[in-house]
């Protein structure tokens, strides 16, 4: 399916629940609510002419200090599906606040999305709601703090560890 | 000077000696320090003129600890435990910026120089260090092994 088809389809299927769609030199994304993100994913993944089996990658965006955007919604999860059937890609994204950075989980459907998620929690602090074990991936648990947030200090200091028993 | 102190001197100064030109280093490459590394060790500049050409791959047969790249905080803790199972007399060389301070990775993941975690003996600086610097270094450490000076 061409990447404006499947925009379409996903405008007639979810109406408002799409709050915005766009396409950039052959990438089509759309922004979609929190509250329909795992509807839509079932779909794009279930759905016989979308069939997104591939979650290629999970991460976030801090949008707290981006030029124009310093006072919406600080945090930008984003989806990279593609279909291995179809050999089409395309990107969701869903807003979230700081005060409630909160996502459901896609571990559900695809597996992979266990440790993308971990590493956006490690990384950015948004939660995943239902992640059955949401610890830090690729830090420790001894750091404070989540270091590709942009008000994370650069050269902050942080415990050194031991070695583990 | 009696009898005694004079055969106990001699005998560590045979000792240092001996085992300034017989040094089994452990490479602990964790980045790209670890191409002048082998650059170095390989027959073009031979650290094995200076009797330090087989390196042992276990800690526990190793005498000199070189810590080649740049170390994580999360690779601290596995560093640190090499260092303890390194059997006595030891000895460590920070081979690197990273090594030595961290060198331009400031940041939230990389440890600002080895000796927060474990004594170091020789700090090679350069980004890669060039070999010549390695081989100074690897001098001054067989000084400081000729001389007895350990830590243990």
């Amino acid at each position: 399916m061409q990447g404006d088809a499947i925009l379409d389809a996903l405008r007639e299927r979810f109406g408002a629940a799409v709050v915005e769609t766009h396409a950039h030199r052959g990438d089509h994304t759309a922004v979609v609510t929190r509250q329909a993100l795992p509807d839509v994913l079932r779909h794009c993944r279930d759905d016989a002419g979308l069939a997104f089996d591939v979650l290629m990658d999970l991460t976030a965006v801090d949008y707290s200090r981006f030029p124009g955007r310093e006072d919406g919604p600080r945090f930008e999860v984003v989806y990279h599906l593609y279909s291995i059937r179809h050999n089409h890609r395309l990107r969701l994204k869903t807003r979230v606040d700081e005060d409630d950075p909160v996502v459901p989980t896609a571990v559900g459907l695809w597996p992979i999305a266990d440790w993308l998620e971990r590493e956006v929690w490690d990384m950015f602090g948004v939660r995943f709601e239902g992640h059955p074990d949401l610890r830090r991936l690729l830090l420790y648990e001894e750091f404070s703090g989540h270091p590709l947030r942009k008000d994370y200090p650069i050269n902050r200091r942080q415990p050194l560890i031991g070695p583990r028993v | 000077m009696g009898v005694g102190s004079f055969f106990t001197t001699k005998l560590d100064e045979a000792i240092g000696w001996a085992r300034k030109y017989s040094i089994f280093q452990y490479p602990f490459v964790t980045a790209c320090c670890g191409m002048e590394y082998m650059a170095t060790a390989c027959s073009h500049y031979d650290i094995d003129r200076f009797g330090a050409g087989l390196p042992r791959f276990s800690p526990r047969q190793a005498d000199v600890l070189f810590v080649v790249g740049t170390i994580s905080h999360k690779m601290a803790p596995v560093l640190k435990r090499i260092y303890d199972q390194m059997t006595e007399p030891k000895w460590v060389v920070a081979f690197g910026v990273c090594t030595c301070t961290g060198g331009f990775y400031d940041n939230y993941a990389t440890v600002q120089g080895i000796d927060t975690i474990i004594p170091v003996d020789v700090y090679i600086p350069g980004c890669p260090p060039r070999p010549e610097s390695v081989i100074d270094g690897l001098m001054k450490l067989q000084e400081k092994i000729a001389a007895g000076a350990q830590r243990f």
